[in-house]
């Protein structure tokens, strides 16, 4: 079988200038999101706070939790369902002080006033102190910058400081759009997360490597030929991989997303959005990149 | 050529076999002989798969410092009434600062002869104070302070050792990290809260002579009598068990603390049916337990635990033996955990939680059965992919992919490297992942057969074409996990772990076994056409 035919020669190079008021576009539209909703929207990990999961033996709905927890005075917690079935919920609280350190027995007692006992039951409780919260924020910030710099480092060793660069804007393109992704679906950004971040930097370059492996083949095999025609081939070429490769992995992101469970649900999303914006940026960012620094030396030395 | 056949053969299979001993105990853990589970162990999970509790405590080591300088204080007041130096008071100003309050610069100066004779480590700064007064200003080095609370730290972590250990989880982990912090991970554990309880306790036991003549309305307006303090005695209701405080004056000198106990048990009360804890001091301890109960009979005795008295009871006469016992309506559970901190030791300064995350045991097992449901469900769609897409060698693809699974598992195992939730994730993601060096290869191979090429050299080619970008591609994926396994934490480490390890299995199964396969099948036969 066969998607794309051999000899294949879509204009990609020539959509070039679409495609970068696609890419403005969306970045535009997750930073101005995160300029409305005042910064990204930090799960406790990173903010701070508790987080209760309840699981109910029957359904039920976040304001009637809501209202069963009123007496307790937990400042202003957010009840939210979770997972598939109307019978689990989490509740945040964003204070974290020693007060709260009975907070989940609090919670159970509670809660049996309103359901009945034995229907209440705290599957997890997670508490984070903000020291710890900025912390794990550094640290997160400082992972994906490091990745990022041995990647320029690593990409520049084996190829060209050019390609490097294509790269890493490539790179930054995804992690922006789906920071704005999950800004404008109001997820929440959680340790695994930045896990996430650091797949979709692996995966994105991945693919974005395989490309520019196939332009620097294609270089010394017709180096009469003009530099942005050899883009283009390559990466027509290259579709075919590329197009398989995605589509197997969408579809375990996809098994992840659907049966993965609430915990894993905001991870398969950031994959999901992030692997099909890395396949787009390795084609439609990377590589125009090469043909623009081309065009800006030339330019130069003329 | 059929050497390397032979050779590339056996290795694979020492590989498989190897793996299979190591799978083996995960899968089938009752039924093997005791010498292979010693051999190999079990996938370990995280403790968000099988459920517990991951603590961080924050050392107070400040208050390490403070308590340090109130020791000294302490003796410096002894040693300068003992040479009769005049002095008007010794205090502790801004944490780490000891100032000795003088008349005249003759005093002062037996106080610095002093203090370079009994604590030469302490820097000393002269001033000249409000009222007239001389202050004589020492401070602890910052190599001291650094040693002070490093001490602490490990003394913490000591006691916390020794409390988790009599709590009785299997295979806990304590861990010292930066900041003063100490990781604490409790698989398993059934009662949260109590975990809690007892590890956060200070337990710092003090006994303190209570003064009778202080006014209680004063001091609770703020008028105290100096040298006291004001401290509340905790009452239990006993027929309703609710609780109420009275406020107690007490003398600030603590006459003894719990480092001198020998041992602490509980013991059931005849009278009101309940539990008390009784203490046994060690042979310094008794000895001056007997000195201040003769020096003290008729009055109070507050026994006093993180600042909050437990009981006041009136020393009746001179006790000897060296035992006393704390009662306060406790619950049984409450007087067990009681006599367990006090035989484990008080901290050395007080500890804060800065994060807890505890997993129940049901939504561990549910993220389990979750986890390995993805990992199927993605395993067939891929399957199901690749074979349809390429045939025949879609089919060596999958071999290649289900020998991955196992590899993965076996380094799992045998690295005893601990499997998370987001690790899970990282099994499903390199499935995906995972037959791309075989994309890669076969879409080469295609190519080339396309220009005409017989098999066995079109598969040559493809193989030897793609093995560079398919190295490229994969150690930058695998720098990304590498940096994740640096900076990341509990969790997400385990899906860096799972990642690199996806990573190096599939660089051999895909390349390696898959050449494998294609070479049985081709070797000796006339193959005209690949399946691919």
């Amino acid at each position: 079988m066969q998607l794309i035919k051999p000899n294949t020669n879509i204009d990609f190079v020539g959509k070039r200038k679409l495609a970068f008021f696609v890419s403005i576009a969306l970045i535009l539209i997750g930073i101005a999101s995160l300029i409305v909703k005042g910064g990204p929207n930090y799960g406790i990990d990173f903010a701070g706070g508790t987080l209760v999961q309840v699981k109910f033996t029957e359904p039920t709905d976040a304001a009637t939790i809501k209202g069963a927890l009123k007496d307790l005075d937990l400042g202003n917690p957010v009840v939210q369902s979770f997972g598939e079935d109307q019978n689990e919920f989490l509740i945040r609280v964003e204070r974290t002080t020693g007060e709260l350190q009975g907070l989940s027995t609090q919670i159970q007692s509670t809660l049996e006033k309103t359901f009945k006992k034995g229907q209440v039951d705290i599957r997890r409780v997670e508490m984070v102190g903000p020291q710890v919260g900025k912390d794990l924020r550094s640290k997160g910030l400082k992972a994906i910058f490091y990745a990022m710099l041995g990647i320029l480092v690593y990409v520049s060793w084996r190829f060209e400081f050019r390609f490097a660069v294509g790269a890493i804007v490539a790179l930054m393109h995804d992690v922006i759009i789906t920071l704005g992704a999950f800004s404008v679906f109001n997820k929440e950004i959680d340790l695994p997360i930045i896990a996430a971040f650091l797949a979709i930097i692996g995966y994105s370059l991945n693919d974005t490597i395989i490309v520019y492996d196939r332009i620097r083949e294609n270089l010394g095999k017709h180096n009469k030929e003009d530099f942005s025609f050899i883009v283009n081939r390559s990466v027509n070429e290259t579709l075919s991989r590329t197009l398989l490769t995605s589509g197997t992995t969408l579809l375990v992101i996809l098994a992840l997303f659907i049966l993965g469970g609430g915990v894993i649900h905001n991870f398969a999303f950031a994959m999901l959005v992030g692997v099909v914006i890395g396949t787009y940026s390795s084609i439609f960012v990377a590589s125009p990149i090469l043909i623009l620094w081309q065009k800006k030396s030339k330019a130069r030395t003329s | 050529m059929s050497k390397s056949l032979k050779f590339r053969s056996v290795l694979v299979l020492l590989c498989l076999l190897l793996s299979v001993f190591a799978i083996a105990p995960t899968l089938l853990r009752n039924s093997l002989p005791q010498w292979w589970l010693d051999a190999f162990d079990p996938i370990h999970l995280g403790l968000d798969l099988q459920g517990g509790m991951h603590l961080v405590l924050g050392v107070d080591v400040d208050k390490a410092v403070e308590s340090r300088i109130d020791t000294i204080i302490d003796q410096i007041e002894a040693q300068l009434r003992e040479k009769d130096i005049v002095f008007k008071r010794v205090e502790r100003r801004q944490g780490d600062r000891l100032v000795v309050l003088v008349y005249d610069k003759a005093e002062g100066a037996k106080v610095d002869a002093l203090m370079a004779d009994e604590f030469p480590s302490m820097e000393g700064e002269t001033f000249t104070g409000s009222g007239g007064y001389i202050e004589k200003n020492y401070r602890l080095s910052d190599k001291e302070i650094e040693n002070i609370k490093d001490y602490a730290v490990r003394q913490a972590l000591e006691t916390l050792r020794n409390r988790v250990d009599q709590f009785g989880v299997s295979e806990p982990t304590l861990q010292r990290q930066s900041d003063n912090r100490i990781l604490i991970q409790l698989p398993g554990v059934e009662d949260p809260e109590r975990a809690i309880s007892l590890l956060g306790k200070t337990a710092r036991l003090e006994f303190k002579i209570v003064d009778e003549n202080a006014n209680i309305q004063d001091a609770l307006a703020g008028k105290l009598p100096p040298g006291t303090q004001l401290l509340y005695e905790r009452n239990v209701n006993r027929k309703t068990g609710s609780e109420s405080e009275t406020p107690l004056v007490v003398k600030d000198k603590t006459v003894l603390t719990g480092d001198l106990l020998a041992d602490a048990n509980v013991r059931i009360d005849t009278r009101f049916n309940e539990p008390y804890v009784a203490i046994e001091f060690n042979s310094v301890g008794a000895k001056r337990f007997d000195q201040i109960t003769a020096a003290n009979v008729g009055k109070r005795m507050a026994i006093v635990l993180d600042d909050t008295v437990y009981s006041a009871p009136v020393i009746r006469e001179r006790i000897s033996g060296g035992s006393a016992q704390i009662s306060g309506a406790f619950t049984s559970q409450e007087a067990t955990d009681l006599a367990i901190v006090l035989r484990a030791g008080s901290l050395p300064a007080p500890v804060k939680i800065l994060e807890n995350r505890t997993v129940g045991p049901s939504l561990g097992q549910d993220s389990i059965d979750r986890g390995i449901r993805s990992i199927w469900v993605g395993a067939v769609l891929v399957i199901l992919a690749m074979i349809i897409y390429y045939q025949m060698s879609g089919v060596v693809a999958v071999i290649a992919l289900s020998l991955n699974l196992v590899f993965i598992a076996a380094m799992l195992a045998m690295f005893g490297a601990t499997l998370t939730l987001p690790g899970l994730a990282g099994i499903v993601l390199t499935i995906g992942m995972a037959v791309d060096a075989n994309v890669l290869i076969f879409e080469r191979v295609r190519e080339e057969v396309r220009l005409g090429r017989a098999p066995k050299l079109a598969l040559d080619s493809g193989y030897s074409k793609a093995f560079l970008t398919i190295i490229d591609a994969n150690l930058t994926t695998l720098l990304a996990a590498l940096v994740l396994f640096q900076f990341g934490t509990g969790p997400v480490r385990g899906f860096a772990v799972t990642l690199s390890i996806g990573i190096i299995a599939s660089l051999f199964t895909a390349i390696f076994v898959s050449r494998l396969i294609f070479d049985f099948y081709l070797k000796g036969r006339d193959i005209k056409r690949l399946s691919i």
